[in-house]
């Protein structure tokens, strides 16, 4: 059986790695290639390394960090972050990435999708969107998680799927930094309109979350957190392990 | 001296990486001589099945290929490099494959119902010959990185190991001194390095 995959994400500014509490509040923890190199040793399935850097020296140093990774931590990486084109997905896929995350790119070009699953094959393409309830409904946002972009989520993730994303990230702006758990609503809206992965981010706080997530919602594939993992408030293998004894198939 | 077929399919920066980190010298590749020269070769490969049978055929190395299976030489296909090993493949309509191994390629959705179409994680290794020495350094129920939308059947006679994932998904391959991953050992952790290293360790002729 395919096990549930646990994926540490490390936000990434200026060759560092960061972690917003909900989005804002940047606050610097550790080397990024270390830290990958740590997580994969503990049994992180997959890491997500998203690009929050502005400047053109700091995508250079993010490249650079990117393919001293893949030199040295051997399983899946997506990237994240300022992809806007099919130059930002061959720039960080030469670097050593496997997947490559959508977010506000696609927002601004809808055909990004398509035109990059066409080239590199729908597993590569990862649809990343922030949500947020508003008046009831489920939005998507955009810059972060600071603009409301008026798209309904559901819609917009259905026809992202429809153009070729292999993959989904939820990221729940509503639980994101609360820690009090998954998203399950969300989520399990998301579930049932889709048929490919989907990746829950956003409200992890203990090793609890992720064991209610997997036995609430046996359709979602993975959980994403960043800064329990970082801070050693949930270590991997404990993770792990909890999740084997409750029944849920973990790679160990 | 591990020659890996160059033929515009794919990125090639991890399993050169992989190889790098096991200690194993590593040469990317589309020259004869060289792949001829190399004491293994690995024929990578993502994408489709048409596209990359056809961009392999234009590099004219096929017949090399050939010959270096015939003289012993081991060689592993990963991923679409695997299925490309055996005699053809139903993936978008029916093409001919290396016929390497025997058995063909087909849809995983035509084969399991309710389950997500790619198989994409990690999955258990269930061992069909528990001996073969590519298992030298990993155990059975070790998990392994998989992506993808096809699978080979009817290839008892080369099964090595399987993954369950509604079906018995075929995971890894061998006759004598040709074989094959569907999994990804440049992107399973320690088992994949283990797998390639105990790859590494084969020597030609010795499988035969």
């Amino acid at each position: 059986m395919i096990t549930k995959r646990i994926i540490p994400c490390l936000d990434v500014r200026d060759g560092r790695v960061v972690k917003g509490i909900n989005f804002e509040g940047l606050r610097t923890v550790s080397s990024p290639v270390d830290l990958a190199r740590y997580y994969s040793d503990c049994g992180a399935d997959e890491l997500v390394f998203y690009d929050i850097t502005a400047s053109s020296d700091g995508r250079k140093l993010f490249t650079d960090i990117l393919t001293e990774t893949a030199r040295n931590v051997f399983i899946p990486l997506t990237v994240g972050g300022g992809i806007s084109s099919l130059d930002d997905f061959d720039r960080v896929l030469k670097c050593g990435a496997d997947k490559v995350s959508v977010n506000s790119g696609a927002i601004r070009d809808p055909s990004l999708i398509g035109e990059a699953a066409k080239r590199y094959g729908d597993q590569c393409v990862v649809l990343s969107v922030d949500i947020k309830r508003v008046d009831g409904v489920f939005r998507v946002f955009a810059k972060g998680g600071r603009v409301n972009t008026g798209l309904e989520a559901i819609e917009w993730i259905r026809r992202g799927v429809g153009s070729g994303a292999g993959e989904v990230v939820v990221n729940s702006i509503d639980t994101d930094g609360v820690k009090g758990g998954f998203d399950l609503e969300m989520l399990d809206a998301v579930c049932s309109a889709v048929s490919v992965p989907v990746i829950a981010s956003g409200g992890a706080g203990k090793i609890e979350d992720f064991i209610e997530l997997f036995k609430t919602l046996p359709k979602v594939d993975a959980g994403l957190a960043a800064s329990i993992f970082h801070f050693g408030e949930v270590k991997i293998a404990d993770l792990k392990r909890e999740m084997k004894a409750h029944g849920i198939p973990a790679r160990i | 001296m591990t020659a890996i077929i160059d033929y515009g399919v794919g990125n090639l920066f991890s399993l050169v990486s992989s190889f790098r980190k096991i200690g194993e010298e590593a040469a990317v590749t589309a020259d004869a001589e060289t792949l001829l020269a190399a004491d293994r070769i690995v024929l990578p490969g993502v994408g489709a099945f048409r596209d990359a049978a056809e961009k392999l055929e234009a590099t004219g190395l096929v017949p090399v290929l050939r010959e270096a299976a015939e003289s012993g030489k081991p060689i592993m296909g990963i991923c679409l490099g695997m299925q490309l090993l055996f005699e053809k493949s139903f993936e978008y309509g029916e093409y001919r494959g290396l016929g390497l191994l025997h058995g063909e390629i087909v849809p995983i959705a035509a084969h399991v119902k309710g389950l997500k179409v790619p198989h994409m994680g990690w999955n258990a290794l269930r061992f069909a010959k528990p001996e073969h020495p590519l298992f030298r350094y990993i155990k059975e129920g070790d998990c392994v990185y998989f992506v993808h939308s096809y699978y080979a059947v009817g290839c008892e006679d080369s099964l090595l190991a399987s993954a369950e994932y509604g079906t018995e998904i075929t995971a890894a391959v061998g006759r004598g001194n040709v074989m094959g991953c569907q999994f990804h050992p440049e992107k399973s952790g320690d088992v994949g390095l283990s797998i390639l290293r105990a790859f590494c360790e084969m020597k030609e002729g010795a499988l035969c």
